[in-house]
């Protein structure tokens, strides 16, 4: 077991190379100058060439290649070419709205969607798997700037529930900070509602007709202690493979919702960064991502062990 | 007589619509007396589970009602009971034991806390009291180390073992009446022996009325006191053991009784054809493990030497995991062989890598032992049949009528080549998987378990029909079983395999005469039924 977690760690130092080598290729082969954008529309050539050779963009690409290495493997993510702060001072200032916005949207998703899934999976064919089934292929299908003003205008606007945007830190308070995050977090897990019940409600149903069940049930055990004792632990390893793969693409999800909703959130940062080229920000991200990408995927794969005893590493 | 545990009286329980039949059962009416073990024999489709499904309740829902009869537990119509009597009943007055103990325990629950559940359901003792009545009722159905077993997962026991866990946990609240439906089709014939021995001594111990179903008459001949006979839904005879095995009234009885194979193997002719098959000190080691792990092996096939001649029966006999089917698949190469060589027509393909193993797969056709796992669900079996000869260069037209010939030959009728696997019972299916292999023109057929799937009376067409197609087409034939009764209705000679070793090889009228290795006497000791003569009647 610990032999094989570091495996799977000494086999993230390859990933993330080949990811590095990929990103900072990409970004210098695409069109697109960033010192031409930090210098604005009226700069002369002679002051963009000026801003290029600060940024050290003027140099051969293996050369900057190089010495952003060296700077990554010192812990030295680099400086924004952009917003005058280092990448690091940058990210993570960024990182709390949005690994909140993903943590209470991956919460409400598993909280709701796998109840969900057991209903409809134990009253399949009846009206209840209907409906549930029904709203998992409008959660799918609904793009999500569309669920996110939609709730704005009803619970925001129209109720004043909640505020329309913005995000307070947990600093503040929690209590702010959870009121802010309710609309964003709720339009989110829309989608991974709908992924995570359906997964559930394949694997219980799949599950259920297991001779164990049978078993359970011929030795008098409630219904209810059938269901989530014994059918869903069973069932538990694809709904976990897509519960890691929905905290993956979350990722990538909170780009729109934290826009809709003005958080100042690794998302928006994201979008910023790509329209000013900012380079080193890109490739911090990205990195970062796919690192937290590889973590997620080990996790997942550990946590089989603890729901399946026959599986072992 | 006192009265009786179990009553069941006229009942009826009713197919979904569309069904082959308006009822599962029909009117069916037998009693458990305290202290009595009665078998319930049958063929699939007897509807022999569904009556003890009814008994406690487990019939499923929306698909299978009771509409008319009762049934009385100790006085009391389960039929009418609400679900949560019902609840309370089940592993206190009455409980059940299943087939497959692998599949009928929760493979992520230790067996221990599956026991214990029991009684955490049904009692209010502490966790303390709880753990020594566990405890105790493991060592009461003769499980080695109870307090290790109780931490174990059902998938590090045996087959026997995860039975007798399965009894433990029927047995722990001494219910009067435990229902057991086939538990010990899916062991090995030792297994076998050692669980009804078992049964029988707990039953006798703790008074317990056994309703005991079952499609295998050396198994009523060894246990039962009294029999029942289903066919079809409706009970045809009943009466003593004594009476019905030996003096059975019914056709069906008859028919059922004379479908068990004897263990006696009939007069066969020396086989004199050439050499079809040999294996030279074939070995198969599964595991190894890598950098990090220690070196874990597993020699599922020793230095195995068979040979089996054109128009001859090689019977492979032995219980599970003693490496009778890891040969089969080797010599098929379905699996690459670790070491050792495998002969076929003057060439040894054990290594043959498989772009040139593949002129020589035609040659090699098994029959599995499920056929409704063995074909494709979503494919006609028309299309299964004609899918092999194609991938050798046969026209589609002339595989189709290739196809239908053979139909004929299996004795299905060849209009039936466009319908789906599941439009045939479990004997039709067999036939096409036979019809299947028979159309890559094999030399060499194995059948890994061929009829251990199927009912006795079909079993005994389905042999029928493997020993016909052996002699038209001089097939050397290489009968995986674990059946001796089996084996002695169809095999020239028979190779015994414990461990992955072959313990004994010859004759078959020579080894069921005299067997000389005491693993084969032990298998011929646990047969069911050994003892006795069961009646032959026209």
């Amino acid at each position: 077991m610990i032999s094989y977690i570091l495996r799977r760690l000494a086999a993230t130092v390859p990933v993330l190379f080949t990811v590095a080598v990929m990103v900072f290729l990409m970004l210098r082969l695409t069109p697109g100058d960033p010192a031409a954008i930090i210098a604005g529309d009226n700069a002369t050539t002679q002051q963009i060439l000026d801003i290029r050779t600060k940024l050290g963009l003027e140099q051969p690409i293996l050369q900057q290649f190089f010495i952003w290495l060296g700077g990554l493997m010192r812990g030295d993510l680099g400086e924004s070419f952009f917003f005058r702060k280092t990448v690091f001072e940058l990210i993570s200032e960024r990182i709390e709205p949005t690994l909140s916005l993903a943590f209470l949207t991956i919460v409400l998703a598993v909280a709701v969607a796998i109840p969900l899934g057991v209903l409809a999976a134990y009253r399949q064919g009846t009206w209840i798997d209907r409906v549930v089934m029904g709203f998992s292929v409008i959660g799918f299908s609904v793009p999500v700037f569309v669920i996110g003003y939609l709730l704005v205008y009803i619970f925001a606007i129209q109720l004043g529930w909640f505020p329309v945007q913005g995000y307070q830190r947990i600093g503040n308070g929690l209590g702010p900070w959870f009121r802010s995050l309710v609309l964003p977090a709720v339009t989110l897990s829309v989608i991974y509602i709908a992924l995570i019940a359906r997964m559930t409600r394949t694997s219980v149903l799949e599950v259920l007709s297991e001779d164990y069940i049978r078993t359970a049930r011929a030795k008098g055990q409630t219904e209810m202690k059938v269901l989530f004792q014994h059918a869903l632990k069973n069932a538990a390893v694809p709904i976990v493979t897509v519960v890691g793969i929905g905290v993956a693409l979350l990722i990538g999800g909170v780009v729109v919702t934290e826009s809709v909703y003005s958080i100042p959130g690794l998302g928006r940062l994201t979008v910023d960064a790509v329209l000013a080229r900012d380079f080193p920000v890109i490739q911090a991200i990205i990195l970062a991502f796919s690192f937290v990408y590889v973590m997620i995927n080990l996790l997942v794969d550990l946590s089989y062990t603890i729901f399946d005893p026959r599986i072992r590493y | 007589m006192s009265a009786p545990i179990l009553d069941i009286r006229n009942l009826t329980v009713e197919l979904p619509k569309g069904a082959d039949r308006k009822n599962a059962v029909e009117n069916v009416s037998f009693a458990v007396y305290p202290g009595e073990i009665v078998c319930v024999v049958g063929e699939s489709g007897s509807g022999k589970s569904v009556s003890s499904h009814a008994v406690m309740g487990l019939l499923p829902k929306g698909q299978l009602k009771a509409t008319d009869g009762e049934i009385l537990l100790e006085g009391e119509d389960v039929l009418q009971a609400t679900s949560s009597r019902l609840r309370a009943l089940r592993g206190t007055r009455m409980s059940m034991i299943f087939q497959e103990p692998m599949t009928a325990l929760n493979p992520v629950v230790t067996c221990g806390a599956q026991i214990d559940e029991v009684l955490q359901i049904h009692t209010d003792l502490g966790a303390a009291e709880r753990k020594e009545k566990v405890l105790a009722v493991m060592e009461s159905v003769r499980l080695p180390d109870p307090t290790k077993l109780f931490d174990a997962y059902p998938h590090q026991l045996s087959g026997g073992q995860r039975q007798r866990i399965m009894i433990a946990q029927a047995l722990v609240l001494d219910p009067v009446l435990l229902i057991a439906d086939e538990p010990t089709t899916a062991l090995d014939v030792t297994t076998q022996a050692q669980i009804l021995k078992l049964i029988a001594e707990m039953q006798e111990r703790r008074g317990t009325g056994v309703l005991f179903i079952t499609h295998d008459f050396g198994v009523v001949a060894e246990i039962a006191h009294r029999v029942v006979v289903m066919q079809r839904g409706k009970v045809v005879e009943t009466g003593t053991a004594m009476e019905v095995l030996k003096n059975p009234q019914h056709p069906y009885t008859k028919m059922l009784i004379n479908a068990v194979p004897t263990l006696t193997p009939p007069v066969r002719e020396e086989r004199t054809g050439a050499l079809a098959l040999e294996t030279v000190k074939l070995c198969k080691v599964y595991g190894g493990g890598g950098f990090f792990q220690k070196k874990r092996e597993v020699r599922a096939a020793s230095d195995v030497e068979i040979r089996v001649r054109r128009g001859e029966t090689l019977g492979i006999v032995g219980e599970s995991g003693s490496g009778k089917s890891t040969v089969a698949r080797c010599i098929a190469r379905l699996i690459q062989p670790t070491s050792g060589g495998i002969v076929v027509s003057n060439i040894d393909i054990a290594n043959l890598p498989e772009r040139q193993l593949r002129p020589h797969r035609k040659h090699c056709q098994i029959v599995f032992q499920d056929p409704y796992r063995s074909l494709n669900p979503r494919r006609s079996v028309g299309a299964s049949i004609i899918e092999g000869p194609m991938n050798f260069g046969m026209s589609e037209a002339a595989a189709i009528a290739k196809s239908r010939d053979l139909m004929n030959l299996v004795g299905l009728s060849p209009d039936a080549l466009d319908r789906y696997p599941h439009q045939f019972s479990g004997g039709q299916r067999q036939r096409i998987c036979i019809a299947r292999a028979l159309a890559m023109e094999p030399e060499i057929l194995i059948a890994d378990e061929a009829v251990s799937a199927l009912d006795v009376s079909v079993q005994a067409q389905v042999l029928d029909l493997l020993d016909d197609v052996r002699k038209k087409f001089d097939l050397a034939v290489l009968f995986i079983t674990h059946d001796l009764r089996v084996a002695a209705q169809i095999c020239d000679r028979i190779a015994v395999m414990q461990n992955g070793v072959v313990v004994e090889h010859g004759k078959t009228a020579d080894i069921f005469a005299a067997p000389q290795h005491e693993y084969t006497r032990a298998l011929f000791e646990a047969a069911p039924g050994r003892n006795f003569q069961f009646a032959r009647v026209a």
